[in-house]
């Protein structure tokens, strides 16, 4: 009896927090007489791609697709990636490996910058963008995504890099490695898997953010993919079945990376505060 | 768990000290450049040029530029802020919606955690594999298809609501057609609405972490409890809730600074920053800086009023830590 109380509530909460998703892929599936029926339908009686179709050939303003916003976030996002990974490898080897004077203050500091509210950084960073001359470019994207992954993905990443024997690189010393070949030949491999983690989170940051991308580009054909979907379906609230198309397609990336790195999230976020 | 003040113990570590005789070893400084700079210049150089602008009538993107000079303004920003009634709706609204949304995704979010703990291994997958869903969904996509359930026409809850008796609708809400009910036209029914959608989003993280908290908590103690005859609501506030306090401290923390400055679920439901009486502080400060006529340094200054609540509740959770830790 308790039994099937707890798993109907688990059916209940796993409904709860999934649904929106099916409903999601379900009504990108969907034609569009069954989706503004009246009576809503759990499946597709009908499947059809023809939404896919739509936002993938046509062109959502003259000569720029779906694929070219796309194409936009991805670049903004894989530069991202690819710096703050750099970066943040560098430091978190700095804090694993050395100890040195100023190394707890860093830590703290990383932790500090963290709690800073994103939003309230829109208007000095938009000022910065305007002084640099990278208004209505990429990487004033790029730029900014680099400033919130980063500290994240340093906190994240010296976990990986201390987990690393030190043994490895001790040895690769005494056999007369340098350090830069130490670092090149053992300690980079090892931290590889770790470096894909932490290149994930900031993959998500980068390509979910809306904010600044709405500010800080103004042709529209340099927008990324949450932009374009904001001003072309945001306000026309009769498309739901290319909308959802769209959502879907924005979305299955990050699920699918996601799921890859969610236990380490939780184990970052929340390093520290369980005592043991 | 705290590698925050330890690097691991070797015997290398340990020789450390002897390395002080030697010049100080400026490999590592060289490393933490970059980031430094880069934290230095893309978030702290910011956070105080948000308070600088904030102290200057800025009107015009070209005062940005650089190309025009810029109007010192005192505190006339903060004086016109403080002084407006709306200022004083909008930061009850943004402290309401703070409160109501913590403390319901704290309590689902540990209900939740509670039950994945008591779950069998198959359905406990299941149902955390499902949690994970809502958590990666990007909060615009997310916030998009709640949009199309409580679409006017054809969204499943206009029609669920049509689906009721008659009679019923009547008796409870003073009408039955529900085609067209503008549920987000009246604020309480909006931050409802924004309510759930932010707490969809959010109830998973803090599902996952107490389950992550519950299962380094020894099994053995609730089970002793129960044995003694404890019901569950006395099992967690006697045992599991004091051994995973600073879990919660830090989860409250979390959820209270992220509820706070609730944006995108924000502006992507309300269509864009017209709907002015659904303003909560970080929408309000984008709206007055960059919609037309751009008023840069009183958007300035909301971003300041917003930081140093922000700044309080973070300061005020420290002390409660230090102050745990010196009592224990």
């Amino acid at each position: 009896m308790k039994k099937v109380a707890l798993n109907g509530a688990g059916l209940l909460v796993a409904l709860f927090a999934a649904f929106p998703v099916y409903w999601m892929i379900v009504t990108s599936l969907k034609p569009s007489r069954e989706i503004f029926s009246t009576t809503p339908r759990p499946v597709p009686a009908h499947p059809t791609l023809e939404h896919y179709r739509e936002i993938l050939t046509g062109n959502l303003i003259p000569g720029v697709t779906f694929a070219d916003f796309f194409l936009n976030s991805a670049l903004v996002a894989v530069a991202t990636v690819l710096l703050s990974g750099l970066v943040a490898l560098l430091a978190a080897t700095a804090v694993a490996r050395f100890r040195f004077r100023l190394r707890t203050s860093f830590l703290i500091m990383l932790l500090v910058v963290q709690m800073i509210p994103l939003e309230a950084l829109v208007i000095p960073l938009f000022l910065m963008i305007q002084r640099l001359g990278l208004y209505n470019t990429l990487p004033s994207l790029v730029l900014t995504y680099l400033g919130f992954s980063l500290p994240f993905a340093v906190w994240m990443l010296r976990g990986f890099v201390a987990a690393v024997p030190k043994d490895l690189e001790e040895a690769a010393a005494i056999d007369g490695a340098t350090r830069a070949q130490t670092f090149r030949r053992i300690l980079f491999p090892l931290v590889a898997p770790g470096l894909v983690a932490t290149s994930i989170f900031s993959f998500i940051t980068a390509w979910n953010e809306l904010i600044f991308a709405l500010t800080f580009i103004n042709d529209q054909d340099r927008y990324t993919l949450p932009v374009a979907m904001t001003f072309f379906f945001g306000r026309d609230d009769t498309a739901w079945g290319p909308v959802m198309a769209a959502s879907t397609l924005f979305t299955l990336p990050v699920i699918v990376f996601f799921l890859l790195v969610q236990r380490r999230m939780v184990s970052g976020l929340v390093a520290g505060a369980v005592k043991g | 768990m705290t590698t925050l003040t330890e690097a691991p113990e070797t015997p290398a570590a340990r020789e450390i000290p002897a390395r002080r005789r030697r010049p100080v070893d400026r490999l590592p400084y060289l490393l933490l450049l970059p980031c430094l700079i880069v934290i230095g210049v893309l978030l702290l150089w910011p956070l105080g040029q948000v308070v600088v602008m904030s102290f200057y009538r800025l009107n015009n993107v070209r005062q940005l530029r650089g190309d025009r000079e810029w109007p010192w303004a005192g505190l006339d920003n903060y004086t016109q802020i403080l002084g407006d009634p709306f200022f004083w709706t909008v930061l009850r609204n943004t402290v309401l919606f703070a409160l109501a949304n913590v403390v319901l995704t704290m309590i689902l979010g540990t209900l939740v955690g509670l039950l994945l703990n008591r779950l069998g291994r198959k359905m406990a997958t299941f149902v955390a594999s499902c949690v994970m869903l809502a958590w990666a969904t990007p909060a615009l996509t997310g916030t998009i298809v709640w949009k199309w359930i409580f679409d006017d026409t054809s969204g499943l809850v206009t029609w669920l609501f049509n689906a009721l008796p008659d009679g019923m609708s009547q008796a409870l809400f003073g009408h039955s057609d529900w085609t067209g009910y503008g549920w987000f036209n009246s604020p309480l029914l909006f931050f409802s609405i924004l309510t759930l959608v932010v707490v969809w989003h959010s109830f998973p993280f803090i599902a996952v972490s107490v389950l992550a908290g519950l299962k380094s908590v020894p099994s053995e103690l609730h089970e002793a409890a129960r044995v003694d005859g404890a019901g569950p609501w006395r099992v967690f506030w006697r045992i599991t809730f004091p051994l995973l306090r600073p879990v919660f401290g830090i989860l409250i923390v979390l959820s209270t600074i992220w509820d706070f400055k609730v944006f995108t679920q924000q502006f992507v439901l309300a269509g864009g920053t017209q709907d002015r009486p659904t303003f909560m502080l970080s929408i309000y400060s984008y709206a007055e800086a960059f919609s037309p006529p751009p008023k840069y340094g009183l958007g300035a200054a909301i971003a300041v009023i917003l930081t140093v609540i922000l700044l309080v509740v973070t300061g005020f959770y420290v002390r409660m830590v230090l102050k745990q830790e010196d009592e224990s």
